[in-house]
């Protein structure tokens, strides 16, 4: 195996994500599957080459340090599922 | 018999335009009452934006008769996948975290459709945040293929493709991130397209894999695409990852013949268990394209069956990074939080995402986890460079390649569901150009025993959209694939 429980709780809390005792069993049975057919790669050797993290020659482009985009603060605040004035809500973090 | 109106192709509703025939407002009053007719069966729409869409022909119909200049797209009805932002219109990419959001501001895609005198008449279905291979994982119910309801429209942007078969619209956008455009234009027997990465703006597109993501349009015939292609295409301040050079006239790349073209013929997409029917269909496609004068050679690209594996590493690892947004405090459904802010996250993205984005999500996780980044992520970069080394080098000798766009034709609703690795070797003949960000484009090119269509893909070398639309373009005067429709639904009025 792979991947166990104990991995796939880890992980889990690492992306934020609550799964249930049926998708934790699920998630075991699945990933191990998939991570078990991506080991295929390991008949490659790679050792001389370069990863490809972007597929184009990227630059950084520039641009004078000016606001370009528009005000719409109600149309950003329009979606918050908790808003109080101009801010998001959210629960108290700190006592 | 008069052709009904939603039967005319982009091409076709534009000329009737032009010529007073009629007007914008017909035009989507008939893809509105089609909508109404059919999406019960098909269900290619999330949102259907009738309201808007109407004020839109309208203005556009009154700037008509100014005389006003009007755009490439003026007054034509056009569908827009639900992963692409639509000021003032929901955008929900198929996910129950989405349900109420409105964007505040357009895609630069949509802008563009908007610039060029485009209706946007809906939002279409697709697998949340475009993350499938069947539509199957869209949270608002799955997309049926209209030429057989039983069967998948293939994913992720299902709803672009039947919307272009369905006549529901007279041209579509979608994104392609492993096949998502290509694999349903084939599933669907409509034309679909997937840009050179970085040919096109991605600002304002909902994010899946952002090396990998890249909006194109379907259509029924390839002259529709190459219209819709010169609108999208450009350059985008907003997208450093666009490209700035020029954008040709694909149009005119349409007038040129398929003679003298160099086609490659790579062996590695030619697989054992592959449907014969594909493989037969493709291989006649080849001969008409002989018979037009292209000469076809046998190549070789050696690391194709290791892009499946490349491509769900590397996929799934920006996905985990790139939903980590998705926390329930500027935007969508929040859950409340049981035991801190973390539990509001935890419990808004446990009930907001679906089965197969949580599975990517833990996938690309693993992946980029410490112990775990090596072994997966960083050796999948690696294995990306050896995939795109293949192309550079075939593309020393051809003009594009041709190949099956997937092993089989449509596959049944449910038959893949419960084994997500097949779901993901479905992309086995789709994952290699996206890796190396290579424009392809899919052309109906025939029909299983059953009466599914069959595509061909072609891939050509970066920003050769000219020369994939031109093959194309040959390859679909000289057949009439293009021109076979699906049977009307049960119930439907024709």
């Amino acid at each position: 195996m792979k991947i166990g429980p104990d991995d796939i709780r880890t992980v889990a809390r690492l992306a934020r994500l609550n799964l249930t005792p049926e998708e934790e069993a699920s998630m075991v049975t699945t990933l191990d599957a998939i991570l078990t057919y991506m080991e295929t790669l390991n008949a490659l050797d790679t050792t001389d080459i370069e990863p490809t993290a972007h597929i184009i020659d990227l630059e950084t482009p520039w641009r004078a340090d000016e606001v370009t985009n528009e005000a719409n603060t109600e149309a950003l605040l329009a979606n918050a599922p908790a808003r109080d004035g101009n801010h998001f809500r959210v629960p108290k973090i700190i006592d | 018999m008069t052709t009904p109106l939603h039967d005319l192709t982009l091409a076709e509703a534009s000329a009737r335009l032009r010529d007073g025939s009629v007007s914008s407002e017909d035009l989507t009053e008939a893809a509105l009452a089609r909508i109404a007719a059919t999406d019960e069966t098909w269900h290619s729409f999330i949102t259907v934006s009738a309201d808007e869409a109407r004020a839109t022909a309208r203005a556009i119909d009154a700037q008509r008769q100014s005389g006003a200049a009007a755009g490439v797209l003026a007054g034509i009805p056009i569908a827009v996948k639900d992963v692409i932002a639509t000021a003032g219109i929901r955008t929900t990419a198929a996910s129950k975290l989405l349900e109420d959001f409105v964007p505040p501001y357009d895609a630069t895609v949509t802008t563009r459709l908007k610039n060029a005198g485009a209706v946007i008449i809906g939002k279409a279905n697709c697998d949340e945040f475009a993350m499938g291979s069947s539509n199957e994982n869209s949270a608002y119910g799955p997309t049926r293929n209209p030429w057989d309801p039983t069967r998948v429209p293939g994913g992720s942007s299902g709803g672009s493709a039947t919307a272009i078969a369905g006549r529901q619209a007279y041209g579509s956008l979608g994104t392609d991130t492993g096949g998502s455009i290509r694999l349903p234009a084939a599933y669907c027997g409509v034309v679909g397209m997937k840009p050179t990465y970085g040919r096109v703006s991605r600002y304002g597109v909902i994010a899946y894999a952002s090396s990998l993501d890249q909006v194109g349009p379907f259509g029924r015939t390839v002259e529709d695409c190459a219209r819709m292609l010169g609108v999208i295409a450009g350059h985008d301040p907003r997208d450093s990852t666009s490209v700035d050079r020029p954008v040709p006239d694909y149009h005119a790349a349409l007038g040129g013949d398929a003679a003298g073209l160099r086609i490659g013929v790579p062996k590695e997409y030619f697989i054992d268990g592959m449907q014969p029917a594909v493989e037969g269909a493709v291989r006649a496609a080849l001969d008409t394209l002989g018979g037009l004068g292209a000469t076809t050679s046998d190549v070789s690209l050696p690391h194709t069956s290791y892009a499946v594996a490349c491509y769900y590493i590397l996929a799934t690892a920006e996905a985990s990074s790139n939903l980590g947004r998705y926390d329930g405090i500027r935007y969508g459904a929040r859950q409340a939080a049981d035991d801190g802010l973390a539990s509001l996250y935890r419990n808004t993205r446990a009930l907001g995402f679906g089965p197969e984005v949580k599975r990517r999500i833990m996938l690309g996780t693993y992946a980029l986890s410490a112990g775990y980044y090596d072994a997966y992520y960083l050796k999948a970069q690696k294995v990306r460079t050896l995939i795109r080394q293949d192309f550079d080098r075939v593309f020393a000798d051809v003009d594009v390649l041709a190949t099956p766009v997937a092993p089989t034709t449509a596959f049944r609703l449910a038959e893949k569901t419960s084994d997500p690795l097949a779901m993901y070797l479905v992309d086995v003949f789709t994952n290699p150009a996206s890796l190396a960000g290579l424009p392809a484009i899919v052309v109906p090119c025939g029909r299983d025993e059953a009466g599914m269509p069959i595509g061909l893909q072609l891939i050509g070398p970066p920003f050769g959209e000219e020369l994939v639309l031109r093959a194309a373009h040959a390859f679909e005067q000289a057949t009439s694939w293009h021109r076979e429709r699906p049977p009307e639904p049960a119930g439907a009025a024709a």
